[in-house]
C-alpha cells in the first residue's frame, strides 16, 4: 500500500502529464499528431533551458527574476554584433563578427551578468529575490538602449538556423535544450558541484562547516542561470529572425512555474532537472491544448495558476514537514 | 513565633521524561508567595523543563500542579498567564521593528470605539507600567534600539500589565551587564513590595545572595534541597548541593600520550572586525597531545563555542594570535584549510550546523571529503555506498540501510552520522562541541567509548561539555573557561568539581 503510494508521489508529474495528453487526445483530434507535438517541443526549448539554471539557483534556496530581461539583453547582444559588429567612429575602428564570434559574446553577456547577481548576492548579501529583481530592470534597460526600442531583423541564413533548422529529423532547439538537460543531469546528480548545490540549499550551515565554499557554488550557479538564458535568448532571436526590445517578458514566471510543478522545493535542497522538464512540459502540453481546443487566452492563464496552486499543494501535503 | 508561609504554587510528584530521557523525577516543591524563591541548578538538572512546565510551554507531564490552592493544568502559555503566571525567557520574546507600546500591548491591543488602534491610551499605559519599573523611556521607542537590560523590563512591563501574581525569570543576568544587574535586582525588589511573587533560575551563584529569599536546589531531575535560611548559606554549601553526587566512573585505560599535535598561542577572538576594541575570548593559550583527550569547560557564553569555531577557520577576519599544528605554525583562513591541516569539528547543534537533514547518510558521510568518492571526475555511488558502510559497522549506526534520509534517524544516530562526516577526513585534531546533548544514555556511553578509542589511535581530541561529571570521567585533562579567559586547569587527579564550578563561576 505504502509503495504503491510512494510511486504515485514520485511519478506524480508524468502520471499528470500522460492523463493530460490522453485528455486531449480524446478531446482534439489536432493534439497527437507529429506535427503538434514538434510544435510543442519547440515551444518548450526555451523554457526548459532558462528553467534548468533556475532550477539549481532554486536548489541553492535562490532565486533568479532576471532570467527573462537576461535573455533579451544577450539576443539583441548577438544580434547586434551579428548585424552591424562593433564600430567606434573616433578612432576609424569597425570590428565585424561572424555567427560563432557573436554568438560566444552573447553567452559571455548572459553569464557574467548572471556572475553579477552571484556577486552582489554573496559579497553584499543582498537578498536572491531583490539582486535579480535589480537586474530584471538593469538588462532591460540595457536591451532598450542597445535596440534604441526596435527590433533588429534580418539576421541571415545561417544565424537562423539555430532556432527553426532541422538535424536528424529534429528541430534545432530540441537538440540543444535537450544536450543541456542531458549535461544538467550529468552535473547535478553525478557530479561534486552538484552535490554541493543540494548541500548549500539543504543546509547552508552545515555545508560551511563541511568545508564547502558556499560563495563560490552560488556565483557559478547564477553564473550558468544568465549563461543559460542567454542560450533562449539566442534561441528565440533566430527563431525570429529578430531581437525584440521587449521578448522574454515575464519569462521568469513561466520558469519558476514549471520548477514548481516540477518538484524542485522553494525553500532548498530537494528537487532534480528532469523534474523541472516535465513541468515544462505540463505547462506546454496545456498552453497547446487549450489553444486547439480554442479556449480564450484569458482563460488558459486562469488554469496555469490553478495547476501551480494545485502542484504547491500536492508537494505540500507530500513533505508535510519542511518550512 | 514564625508564621506559616504561604504557598502560592505548588507541585505535586511532577515528572516528565523526553523518551528514554527522565528530565524530572518526582519533583515536590513549594513556592513561597511574596518571596523570592531562587531555583539553582548545574545545566541539565531540569530547571528549564520544570520551569516551562509551571509557565503552561509544556502541558504533558506527570503529576499535580496547585495553584492557589487548587489544582491547575495550564493548557498553553497564554493560559497560564491568564491565571497570573508569567515567564520571562532567557531569549526575549519581543518583535524589534515594533516600539515598546506596540510590544506590551501585542495581542491585546485596546481600541477606541471606532475600533481603531488607541495608541494615545497604549502609550499612557505604557508610561505608567514602565515608571513603575523606574524607568523613562519613551513607550514609541524601537525595541531594536534598546539594549537587553532594558528589553528585560518591557518583558517584565508586560508580565505586570496581566497583574501577574507570579513572575517566572530564566537566567535573566545571562547578557545584561552589571549596571543593569543592580538596576534589575531593584526592580525584583520592588515587585516584592508589590507582593508578586518570583522564581528566580540562575546558576550565577555570586549574585543569587543579594535577592534571594530561599533557596531551592535541582540536580539530575531531583529535588535535592531547599534552603529556607538564606543567611545561613553559604556559597560553597550551595555549590555542594548543586554538585554532590556520586560520580559514575566511565572505564577509561589510560592511553600513552604522544606528541604535541595542536598548540595555541595568545589566541583572542574580537567582537567584531576592528581587533582593538572587545573580545569574545582573549589570550588563551593551551596545547594537547595525540591521544589526549582535553575536556573544556564553562558556563553558557564563556566562550567555549567560539574558541573551537575560530580555530577552526569560521571567523578568519577577527582572530589573532597563534595556532601551531606539529610544531608548525599554521594560518587557517577557511574551513577548507582547517580540513587539510588534519581538523575535524562536530559542532554543537547537530540539526542546524551538522547534518544536511533530506539527504542520506551516504551523501551526509562524504560531504566533507567528497574526493575520496570521486572516480574519473564523476561522484562514484560504489565508493561512496562503501565509505558509508564502513562508518554504519564502526560507529554502528542503526538503520537499514546507508540510503536512509538523516532526519528520519534518532539524535544519537544522527550524531554517529556526523562523526562519521569528520571521522572520514582522517584528522589529526578532533573537537567535539556537547557530543552528547539531547541523546540517550545508551548512545551517550557509546559515545565516550568511541573518544577512548579514538585516542588509543591517536588523535587529540577536544570535548566541550557543560555536564561536570561527563568532562571530569572522559578527559585526561580540563581547561575551564570563564568569559572569554581560561579561569583554571586540572589534572585528572586533582580534579574536582567544586573547584572546576568555583573556576567557570569566578
Amino acid at each position: 500500500m505504502t509503495s504503491v503510494k510512494s510511486i504515485l508521489i514520485k511519478f506524480q508529474s508524468i502520471i499528470a502529464l500522460m492523463l493530460l495528453c490522453v485528455v486531449l487526445t480524446i478531446m482534439s483530434d489536432k493534439f497527437l499528431t507529429v506535427e503538434n507535438s514538434w510544435n510543442i517541443m519547440r515551444q518548450i526549448s526555451i523554457n526548459v533551458c532558462i528553467s534548468v539554471g533556475m532550477t539549481m539557483v532554486i536548489l541553492t534556496r535562490g532565486i533568479d527574476l532576471s532570467v527573462g530581461s537576461v535573455l533579451a539583453f544577450s539576443g539583441a547582444v548577438t544580434a547586434g554584433l551579428l548585424k552591424y559588429g562593433l564600430s567606434w567612429p573616433m578612432a576609424n575602428v569597425h570590428i565585424g563578427f561572424t555567427v560563432l564570434g557573436a554568438l560566444l559574446i552573447g553567452l559571455f553577456v548572459g553569464g557574467a551578468l548572471g556572475a553579477f547577481n552571484g556577486w552582489m548576492i554573496t559579497r553584499f548579501r543582498v537578498p536572491a529575490f531583490v539582486a535579480t529583481l535589480a537586474m530584471l530592470t538593469i538588462a532591460r534597460g540595457g536591451t532598450m538602449l542597445w535596440t534604441g526600442g526596435f527590433p533588429i531583423t534580418g539576421l541571415g541564413k545561417s544565424f537562423g538556423f539555430i532556432g527553426t533548422g532541422w538535424f536528424l529529423g529534429i528541430p534545432m532547439p530540441v537538440w540543444i535544450t535537450a544536450i543541456i538537460v542531458a549535461a544538467a543531469v550529468l552535473v547535478t546528480k553525478k557530479t561534486v558541484f552538484g552535490r554541493h548545490i543540494y548541500a548549500v540549499g539543504g543546509n547552508e550551515s552545515a555545508a560551511r562547516l563541511s568545508g564547502i565554499n558556499i560563495e563560490k557554488i552560488k556565483i557559478w550557479v547564477y553564473l550558468i542561470a544568465g549563461a543559460l538564458a542567454a542560450v533562449g535568448g539566442i534561441i528565440l532571436t533566430s527563431r525570429l529572425d529578430s531581437a525584440q526590445p521587449n521578448a522574454g517578458l515575464s519569462y521568469e514566471l513561466d520558469s519558476i512555474a514549471a520548477v514548481v510543478i516540477g518538484g524542485t522545493s522553494l525553500s532548498g535542497g530537494r528537487g532534480s532537472i528532469l523534474g523541472t522538464v516535465q513541468g515544462a512540459l505540463i505547462i506546454g502540453v496545456l498552453n497547446s491544448g487549450l489553444v486547439l481546443l480554442n479556449v480564450s487566452p484569458f482563460w488558459q492563464q486562469i488554469v496555469k495558476g490553478t495547476v501551480i496552486l494545485l502542484a504547491v499543494i500536492l508537494d505540500r501535503i507530500n513533505h508535510p514537514n519542511e518550512n | 513565633m514564625k508564621q506559616q508561609p504561604k504557598i502560592l504554587l505548588q507541585t505535586k510528584n511532577i515528572s516528565k521524561t523526553f523518551g528514554r530521557v527522565v528530565a524530572l523525577n518526582d519533583i515536590n516543591l513549594d513556592v513561597h508567595q511574596g518571596k523570592v524563591n531562587v531555583l539553582v541548578g548545574e545545566n541539565g538538572a531540569g530547571k528549564s523543563t520544570l520551569m516551562k512546565i509551571l509557565s503552561g510551554v509544556y502541558s504533558n507531564f506527570e503529576g499535580n500542579l496547585l495553584y492557589r490552592g487548587k489544582e491547575v493544568k495550564f493548557k498553553n502559555p497564554k493560559d497560564a498567564m491568564q491565571s497570573g503566571v508569567a515567564i520571562i525567557h532567557q531569549e526575549l520574546n519581543l518583535i524589534p521593528y515594533l516600539n515598546i507600546s506596540e510590544n506590551i500591548f501585542l495581542g491585546r491591543e485596546l481600541l477606541d470605539r471606532f475600533g481603531f488602534l488607541n495608541t494615545k491610551l497604549m502609550d499612557e499605559k505604557t508610561s505608567a507600567l514602565l515608571k513603575r519599573l523606574d524607568c523613562n523611556l519613551d513607550p514609541k521607542t524601537l525595541v531594536s534600539s534598546l539594549r537587553v537590560g532594558e528589553q528585560q523590563l518591557v518583558e517584565i512591563a508586560k508580565a505586570l500589565l496581566e497583574k501577574a501574581k507570579l513572575v517566572i525569570m530564566d537566567e535573566p543576568t545571562s547578557a545584561i551587564s552589571e549596571a543593569e544587574v543592580s538596576s534589575l535586582f531593584k526592580i525584583i525588589k520592588s515587585l516584592k513590595e508589590d507582593k508578586v511573587t518570583i522564581l528566580y533560575i540562575s546558576h550565577k551563584l555570586d549574585e543569587l545572595f543579594e535577592i534571594a529569599d530561599r533557596f531551592l536546589a535541582l540536580r539530575d531531575g531531583h529535588l535535592v534541597g531547599s534552603l529556607e535560611h538564606v543567611h545561613e548559606v553559604n556559597k560553597d554549601e550551595l555549590i555542594k548541593l548543586m554538585v554532590g553526587r556520586d560520580v559514575k566512573e566511565h572505564p577509561k585505560t589510560l592511553v600513552k600520550k604522544g606528541k604535541e599535535v595542536l598548540r595555541i598561542e595568545n589566541f583572542s577572538l574580537a567582537k567584531t572586525n576592528n581587533r582593538s576594541t572587545n573580545y569574545f575570548i582573549k589570550n588563551i593559550h593551551f596545547s594537547l597531545k595525540q591521544g589526549e583527550v582535553l575536556g573544556l569547560f564553562g558556563l553558557m557564553g564563556a566562550g567555549r563555542t567560539e574558541l573551537l569555531e575560530s580555530i577552526f577557520g569560521l571567523h578568519p577576519k577577527r582572530v589573532s594570535g597563534s595556532v601551531f599544528i606539529e610544531n608548525k605554525k599554521v594560518t587557517i583562513k577557511s574551513v577548507m584549510d582547517a580540513i587539510d591541516y588534519g581538523l575535524a569539528l562536530v559542532p554543537e547543534d547537530r540539526k542546524e550546523n551538522g547534518l544536511v537533514l533530506q539527504m542520506g547518510i551516504d551523501k551526509n558521510t562524504s560531504m566533507a571529503r567528497i574526493d575520496s568518492v570521486v572516480k574519473y571526475g564523476l561522484l562514484n555511488a560504489t565508493l561512496e555506498g562503501q565509505l558509508s558502510r564502513n562508518y554504519i559497522d564502526k560507529l554502528q549506526i542503526k538503520t537499514p540501510s546507508e540510503k536512509v534520509l538523516t532526519k528520519n534517524l534518532s539524535g544519537g544516530n544522527q550524531q554517529k552520522v556526523v562523526l562519521a562526516k569528520w571521522l572520514a577526513t582522517s584528522p589529526k585534531i578532533l573537537f567535539l562541541d556537547e557530543p552528547t546533548r539531547g541523546i540517550d544514555v545508551k548512545a551517550k556511553n557509546e559515545i565516550y567509548n568511541l573518544i577512548q578509542t579514538l585516542a588509543r589511535q591517536g588523535l587529540g581530541v577536544v570535548v566541550v561539555s557543560s555536564e561536570l561529571p561527563e568532562i571530569m570521567s572522559i578527559s585526561d585533562r580540563i581547561l575551564v573557561l570563564g568569559q572569554g579567559r581560561i579561569t583554571g586547569e586540572f589534572s585528572k587527579e586533582n580534579a574536582h568539581e567544586e573547584d572546576i564550578l568555583k573556576a567557570a563561576i569566578q
